[in-house]
């Protein structure tokens, strides 16, 4: 153990508190996953509410949902699963330490994350259009009117928090990006590539359970 | 070393992908097909599914050490005690066909 403090021993990137390379990494991923539990419950909180008024009122989150773009919801979802794949390639390049390799991938991953968040600008853009934002601009005067401001409130607060976390994210990603760049990161070095990858793929996670819960709900018509 | 990492291939990371965009235009498709109470129970299986293809190969936890699949496992528990929980509160309200309020007093 003692032989870890000689300096020449030392190996790039390795926290003095940590026994080697392996180790540290293990408890990155770790730490990770315990932020991302506290994640999964916050995301949790939204879900049960959603579930619980769905229940409640059936028709008008039927009508609420009808009035989302499917086109839209489906080709964010299919941006969020490509961006999955090109961070996965990130990390896989980190491994072999390659650089161009995770500059060339996490390039990718942030571009298409802020199409994410421009097809979300456009889809945000056109509910305060037609009023259905509650609380700002909100036109519906029928009977369900209060259910369906409920439907939406539950639509901007799901779809805007983990906006957020896509803005948050695309930070991060600059961040790792800038100490790619510098050459930090190494085939035993690695570990922030592999935890930012952990972060960007549970918000992809959760857009695979928002687009089905949200705009999906709507097709049906609620005829039943 | 590098080679020591025991993580998916890329090639694996492909069928990954193929399979999620397969899922994506199925639960699309099954959307618009009227399967009445079942299209909540394919569409949300469909995501768990989409779910756990990330869980294991994106994020590696099918490599991981048994600490990282235990605290994977704790999110999702606790998740689903924090649905049930809440769900068998608010879908039993009705049942004894009373306001709550009667046994407040």
């Amino acid at each position: 153990m003692a032989d870890h403090a000689l300096h020449h021993d030392h190996p790039h990137g390795l926290a003095h508190q940590f026994e080697d390379m392996p180790q540290q990494k293990e408890s990155a991923v770790i730490g990770m996953w315990s932020f991302l539990i506290t994640e999964i419950l916050f995301f949790g909180g939204f879900f049960a509410t959603y579930l619980i008024y769905r229940s409640y009122y059936p028709e008008a989150f039927f009508e609420g949902s009808s009035h989302l773009d499917i086109p839209m919801g489906a080709f964010n979802t299919i941006v969020l699963i490509v961006s999955s794949l090109t961070m996965a390639m990130a990390v896989h390049k980190s491994h072999e330490g390659n650089k161009r390799g995770i500059l060339v991938y996490l390039t990718l991953t942030g571009i298409l994350g802020l199409t994410f968040l421009v097809v979300k600008y456009f889809e945000y853009s056109a509910k305060i259009e037609y009023g259905l934002v509650p609380g700002l601009a909100w036109h519906p005067h029928g009977e369900n009117s209060p259910q369906l401001a409920l439907f939406y409130s539950l639509y901007f607060g799901m779809t805007g928090m983990h906006a957020l976390h896509m803005i948050i994210g695309i930070g991060l990603l600059i961040w790792v990006f800038v100490k790619a760049a510098q050459g930090t990161y190494t085939a035993e070095y690695n570990a922030p590539v592999e935890i930012f990858g952990l972060y960007w793929h549970f918000v992809d996670i959760v857009w695979i359970f928002l687009f089905p819960l949200l705009y999906l709900l709507g097709t049906q018509g609620g005829g039943h | 070393m590098a080679d020591d990492h025991h993580g998916p291939t890329v090639r694996i990371y492909l069928a990954v992908f193929a399979s999620l965009m397969f899922l994506t235009a199925l639960t699309v498709w099954v959307a618009f097909q009227d399967l009445g109470m079942f299209n909540d129970v394919v569409a949300l299986g469909i995501a768990c599914t989409k779910a756990t293809i990330v869980i294991l190969f994106f994020m590696h936890v099918k490599y991981a050490s048994r600490l990282t699949w235990l605290l994977a496992g704790a999110g999702i528990l606790f998740l689903l005690i924090l649905f049930a929980f809440a769900m068998a509160d608010y879908v039993s309200r009705g049942w004894l066909g009373m306001p709550a309020s009667h046994y407040l007093q």
